[in-house]
């Protein structure tokens, strides 16, 4: 017999698998869709939204789990992009070695930013990680060997393992979607893990787990780096998609995006970013389609989400199945 | 007689021009139950707080078990045995009872930086949950989630937290606050057999508890101790009555 905690666990951690479960099949049957439409188009518009929900379940991580509010995760965005954009400069295009540069850079960056700003709490806490993110993205600027402010074009996508698939867009998009897919179930078992649940416990109360002998600080340090590791990944990424990178990749309004994301989809689901990280993308790609003041629009979407209570996307899904008697989420 | 388990030597604190410890000087000694009493802003739950690590002294020394902790923290305390509840309820409400006590017991049970192994299977953290719930009663629960406890449970889950952290010292801050008649009997019941288990320092206000269950009690008025002394020597003691007990203990 399973323990009564193992089960209220399961259902705490994991939401129902279905959804997450749908979504990825739709984004592996999105390739086959695309072949009817304007292919390298929604190709390209959804490999981008797939590197967003990378950079969004990895904040979902320290701030859905974690809660905290960083706004400066862009610049692990900028980081695994400009990791790229440096090393193929100097004639290192694998990716594989750029991956472990940028996530390297990334922990050694979040390491040093976070010993500071876990120091502080609540708004100001906040505003460290903003005011290192905006240290980061003027550093950028200042690059003037590597393109400063207009940024660098790269002169194609990144080798794997000595090929060129990645410069197919089909292949492109389903290393992505691995990736995605590979870093939504190490979530998944490191929320469920005994780090994760120091996490979650820091998260509810500090001082309860301080009084039981856990020192939050060691737990959350080890979170950000983790998270920012895994964001530099999708900067890889972005600097591949666009073959360009640019210090626009780390203003801290694409942090700003960033939580906005997490939150329209539903902190501290996992899938929930990764949802929400569609919806916000595809939502501002038909907007922007309709007009040119579409955040005219996508600004009061966001604000009746967060008024219509936490839990986002994925609370909503929550409490539509309790109200269907479809069991406890 | 043994060495003390707890030494407290001139420990001091202020909040701003107000002092609230003013050079406490106790000694803790093993196996007893040491109860610390005083009007209500007399300073005892800070002085929980000094000696958990919650807060920072002035001034003064503390030494735990031969080893002077007075520079540690709250978390390295009671990694060393030194337990505390907390007067306002403290727990994790959006956790199950049984997890609120299951990360307590994780506390000392090997390293937290594990990432994959999933930690509600750990069938060895779950038993001695198991073990801390069904010590204060509270087995039947242990599934729900601890934010819909009721308020004499959630007093039960505060000791049961406590208790998995296999404290040597436990200290417990009004753990009877606010308990109905019946819910206060079964705790002072559960207190007295703990007292057999486990060094304790007591704050409270129901008199006949204290003075029912303590070996020794300390009489704290404006951050001063006043007296120390078995509970038959506070109950007689005319300075004690003059500045505390008053006629709330009939001779
Ligand atoms: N953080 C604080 N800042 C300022 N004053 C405080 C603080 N905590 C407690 N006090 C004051 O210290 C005195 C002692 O409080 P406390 O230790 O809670 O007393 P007790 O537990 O004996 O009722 C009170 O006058 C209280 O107002
Ligand atoms: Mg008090």
């Amino acid at each position: 017999m399973r323990d009564a905690q193992t089960e209220v666990t399961r259902a705490l951690l994991q939401p129902p698998r279905t959804p997450a479960l749908l979504m990825f099949v739709a984004l592996v049957l999105v390739p086959l869709a695309a072949r009817f439409g304007a292919e390298s188009f929604i190709l390209s518009v959804f490999t981008r939204t797939i590197i967003f929900a990378i950079a969004a379940l990895s904040l979902d991580l320290i701030l859905g789990y974690g809660a905290l509010v960083s706004f400066g995760h862009a610049a692990f965005m900028g980081i695994g992009s400009y990791a790229v954009g440096i090393l193929a400069t100097h004639g290192v295009d694998e990716i594989l070695l750029q991956m472990l540069v940028a996530m390297l850079a990334a922990i050694v960056f979040a390491v040093a930013t976070s010993a500071v700003s876990l120091r502080a709490s609540g708004v100001y806490y906040i505003m460290s990680t903003l005011a290192f993110g905006q240290m980061l993205y003027f550093f950028a600027v200042s690059l003037s060997a590597y393109g400063g402010d207009d940024g660098l074009t790269l002169s194609g996508r990144s080798r794997l393992l000595g090929t060129h698939i990645l410069a197919n867009d089909r292949a492109f998009y389903y290393v992505a979607l691995a990736l995605l897919a590979g870093f939504y179930l190490l979530a998944q078992r490191i929320t469920a893990s005994r780090f994760g649940r120091v996490l979650r416990g820091i998260r509810e109360n500090p001082v309860r787990m301080r009084a039981i002998g856990f020192e939050p600080f060691r737990y959350q340090l080890t979170a950000c780096a983790l998270a920012g590791a895994v964001c530099a990944i999708s900067g890889v990424l972005l600097a591949n998609l666009a073959e360009f990178v640019s210090p626009a990749y780390m203003t801290w309004q694409r942090s700003g995006e960033l939580l906005a994301m997490v939150i329209l989809g539903g902190m501290g689901t996992l899938w929930g970013a990764i949802l929400g990280a569609i919806a916000f993308l595809l939502l501002e790609e038909v907007l922007s389609g309709l007009t040119e003041q579409w955040r005219l629009i996508l600004g009061p979407i966001l604000i009746l989400v967060a008024l219509g209570g936490r839990g986002g996307l994925a609370g909503l899904y929550a409490r539509l199945r309790r109200r269907t008697g479809g069991g406890a989420p | 007689m043994s060495s003390p388990l707890l030494a407290v030597d001139s420990l001091r604190k202020s909040f701003g021009t107000l002092v609230v410890s003013d050079d406490v000087s106790l000694t803790i000694e093993p196996g007893e139950l040491h109860a610390l009493i005083g009007p209500n802003g007399a300073g005892k739950t800070t002085l929980i707080h000094q000696l958990s690590g919650t807060l920072t002294s002035d001034h003064g020394r503390i030494v735990f078990d031969g080893g002077d902790i007075t520079s540690l923290s709250l978390a390295q305390r009671v990694r060393l045995g030194l337990a505390r509840s907390f007067q306002i309820t403290s727990i994790l409400p959006d956790f199950t009872v049984l997890e609120n006590v299951a990360v307590a017991a994780q506390a000392r049970a090997g390293s937290s930086f594990r990432f994959f192994a999933p930690v509600g299977d750990e069938a060895a953290l779950n038993e001695s949950a198991h073990g801390a719930l069904a010590r204060v009663g509270l087995s039947e629960r242990s599934a729900v989630r601890a934010g819909s406890l009721a308020h004499g449970e959630k007093r039960l889950l505060e000791l049961a937290i406590a208790l998995a952290t296999a404290p040597r010292l436990l200290l417990l801050d009004e753990p009877l606050a606010g308990l109905g008649q019946e819910e206060s009997k079964a705790a002072i019941a559960l207190l007295r057999r703990l007292k057999s288990e486990v060094t304790i320092v007591l704050v409270e206000h129901d008199m006949d508890a204290v003075f029912d269950l303590a070996d020794r009690i300390s009489v704290l008025v404006n951050g001063r101790v006043i007296a120390t002394g078995t509970p038959r020597e506070i109950r007689g003691s005319a300075h004690v009555r003059a500045a505390y007990l008053g006629d709330e203990v009939p001779l």
